[in-house]
């Protein structure tokens, strides 16, 4: 697996918010991300009422999960694909080889998949001698680098043009050295030829599933690209890679939960390709792959069913949290240390990699509630994360400055007369001190707010006085 | 223990349940027999004549282009014309699709019309859609001899017929036509929802169409209505 950074937030923000090339990527996630959002949303007069079927459907699924994997098993079965369990990353890495092994393959390509990125899936087949192909565009540029995706549904929007083309430049040895790479246009066209001849050569196609039908055994990918439908059409076996949460019931629930996905995520009315694949080639078919394997992941997923963290399950990994998060903003993807970012991943990371490895993601937030306000499928985060919180504090996983400052607070706290009088002395003395300026360029045990920006002085009594007063 | 069973059982514990619960079990029989519909937002719900101009609307939105043509004799013409108009090479490819055998293509005497899938040689194809959505645009295309996959994906234009009597308000009347047309709980081997031709924005979110599918989608509506 992907070795996380999460312990080292606070070093990987500082680097984030000192990178000029990523604060100049970040600043498109406003005019592009959540306006584009907001516009197809405002245009849609059922949409939240969708956002409320999605969630109900959601929660009807998880809560029936177990009878729903197996009706799925049965129609992916009947229709001549093979299912296959995987508990541990561990499991789906060595599912993978086993089938890329058995059909003697030598290069992958891949759709964009969540999952294959949290199971650390390239660098194991590489070990192993086979090579991956990412042909999202935007992974495809992330594994020309080696780095991990910085957005769930845009991987590579931490980078600027002139990045991409200097990887390009290093890798793409024998075309000419004096081309155009300076537009956009120019890069993607270098990379849908480079591409092009890897889908035709490739022997299995990876790809993920955002959602599975479990009325008729279906997998379905959304995208934009058409990359994952030449991913799983072209090469000899098609290996879905996903996991149990991604179960629905029927067609039609499928209907409300994509009517809610693209618009939450890149402010699309519909994605350009979205596939629905039922098993195998068929008698008469002309193309299409010979195997459909679908590999599903649990990697303590199942755990989360049993107490808050359901909701977390909920997640279509829509992106929208993030592109809201002021947090995520500021700091970009490659700062929360693995390969969730945002909100969704300060929830979803503590569960799967563990509190004490990814203890400052819930705490790398200001609940501010936007991500709450655009979740499509109304997964209550600053709630959740706020439970991380309590857990890592009762398991005295935080610092013992904080737990020291909390403590401190709490004495006064639990006796108001004496914290109204305390605040009030406080008050009151840092408004004589200071005096006519009325705000102080430095403070004790504030330098790391002052070094930034100077603090404001109280200018007359606490809220506490003023709301008695006031009454 | 089998991953299967290990893990069944790991969601049954957290669920505390068995699995043999007979009221749950009836509620997941019930669902998925009768796929209780939810909410359909009412912007597709339009008579037909204006539900293929929300088509026709929502497909120009998506960056593809539309021909309306009166009847499906015009079809080979309406092809020529989408492939003079950019400069493309009189040449398309379809799959064993009765309709598209069906037309004159004689009509147009310099196009050269070949049939099979696609192995990444062909600049045009024309496929028959399975049915089209207005609410969004959306292209309905099912996999098979008719009309092969690759088809969709590989060539640089595609070129879609879409019989305007197959026209849908909504995603819910495509998933019922297809499961009249091939049965309860079945699906063919794909079923592709297009909406628009390929694009990226991964670079700088600068949006680009032809990513690594066609560059160019274009919907031929015939609009013979059937009574």
């Amino acid at each position: 697996m992907i070795q996380a950074t999460s312990q080292r937030f606070k070093q990987n923000a500082h680097t984030g918010l000192a990178d000029r090339e990523l604060q100049r990527s970040l600043g498109v996630l406003e005019s592009n991300f959540i306006a584009r959002r907001k516009f197809v949303a405002d245009r849609l007069p059922e949409f939240d009422a969708l956002r409320d079927t999605a969630r109900d459907i959601k929660n009807h699924t998880l809560a029936h999960l177990d009878l729903y994997l197996e009706e799925y098993e049965s129609r992916v079965v009947a229709q001549g694909g093979h299912v296959h369990y995987a508990a541990t990353a561990a499991d789906a890495r060595a599912l993978v080889l086993d089938i890329c092994r058995r059909l003697n393959a030598a290069t992958v390509t891949k759709g964009k998949s969540m999952i294959a990125e949290e199971v650390g899936l390239n660098d194991f087949l590489s070990e192993h001698g086979i090579t991956p192909i990412e042909t999202d565009l935007g992974e495809y540029i992330i594994q020309l680098r080696h780095e991990m995706p910085s957005h769930i549904i845009a991987p590579a929007v931490h980078l600027t043009k002139a990045q991409v083309e200097a990887d390009f430049r290093r890798v793409h040895t024998g075309l000419p050295p004096d081309r155009d790479l300076t537009e956009p246009e120019k890069l993607l066209t270098e990379a849908r030829a480079i591409l092009r001849e890897k889908f035709l050569s490739a022997d299995v196609g990876i790809t993920g599933a955002n959602f599975l039908i479990a009325e008729t055994g279906t997998s379905i990918i959304v995208t934009n690209e058409g990359n994952g439908d030449l991913t799983q059409t072209l090469p000899r076996a098609h290996i879905v890679l996903t996991s149990i949460e991604k179960l629905v019931p029927t067609l039609d629930d499928v209907a409300q939960l994509l009517r809610v996905l693209a618009r939450s995520a890149t402010g699309q009315e519909m994605s350009v390709y979205t596939t629905l694949s039922t098993g195998p080639r068929r008698d008469g078919d002309p193309d299409g792959p010979g195997e459909y394997h679908v590999i599903l992941l649990d990697n303590g997923r199942s755990a989360m069913l049993a107490g808050e963290f359901r909701d977390m399950l909920r997640c279509i990994r829509c992106g929208a949290c993030m592109n809201h998060c002021p947090v995520y903003q500021a700091v970009g993807g490659h700062a929360y240390g693995w390969v969730y970012p945002g909100p969704m991943g300060a929830v979803l990371t503590p569960s799967l990699i563990g509190i004490d490895k990814a203890g400052h993601l819930p705490n790398a937030s200001t609940f501010c509630g936007r991500c709450e306000e655009v979740c499509p499928v109304r997964i209550p985060l600053p709630k959740l994360m706020r439970f991380w919180r309590d857990r890592e504090f009762e398991r005295h996983l935080s610092p013992s400055v904080v737990r020291g400052g909390l403590r401190f607070w709490a004495f006064f706290a639990r006796r108001p007369r004496l914290y109204g009088f305390v605040t009030h002395l406080a008050a009151r003395a840092l408004a004589l001190l200071g005096g006519a300026r009325g705000r102080f360029a430095w403070l004790p045990l504030a330098s790391g707010w002052t070094r930034e920006r100077d603090f404001p002085a109280p200018e007359g009594a606490t809220f506490q006085v003023l709301w008695r007063s006031r009454r | 223990m089998s991953a299967r069973e290990l893990m069944l059982g790991s969601i049954r514990q957290a669920l505390g349940v068995t699995g043999r619960e007979e009221p749950r079990r009836k509620v997941v029989a019930d669902r998925l027999a009768a796929h209780p519909t939810g909410v359909v937002p009412a912007r597709g719900q339009l008579g037909l004549k204006a539900r293929v101009g929300l088509l026709a609307e929502m497909i120009a939105a998506s960056a593809g282009s539309v021909a309306q043509i009166p009847d499906v004799a015009g079809v080979p013409g309406a092809v020529a014309e989408f492939l003079r108009r950019h400069n493309l090479p009189l040449s398309v490819r379809h799959g064993h699709d009765a309709r598209l055998a069906a037309l004159p293509w004689h009509l147009e005497g310099a196009l050269e019309v070949t049939v099979g899938a696609s192995d990444g040689q062909q600049l045009a194809s024309v496929s028959h859609a399975f049915g089209a959505v207005a609410e969004t645009g959306t292209l309905v295309l099912t996999s098979g001899r008719d009309n092969p996959t690759t088809l969709n994906f590989l060539p640089d234009n595609h070129i879609v017929i879409v019989d305007v009597n197959d026209v849908v308000g909504d995603f819910e009347a495509i998933f019922a036509q297809l499961r009249r047309q091939f049965g309860d709980r079945q699906l063919p081997r794909v079923v592709n929802l297009i909406t628009g031709p390929s694009r990226s924005a991964d670079i700088e979110q600068t949006l680009i169409l032809g990513a690594h599918g066609p560059r160019r989608l274009h919907v031929i509506l015939v609009e013979e209505v059937r009574e």
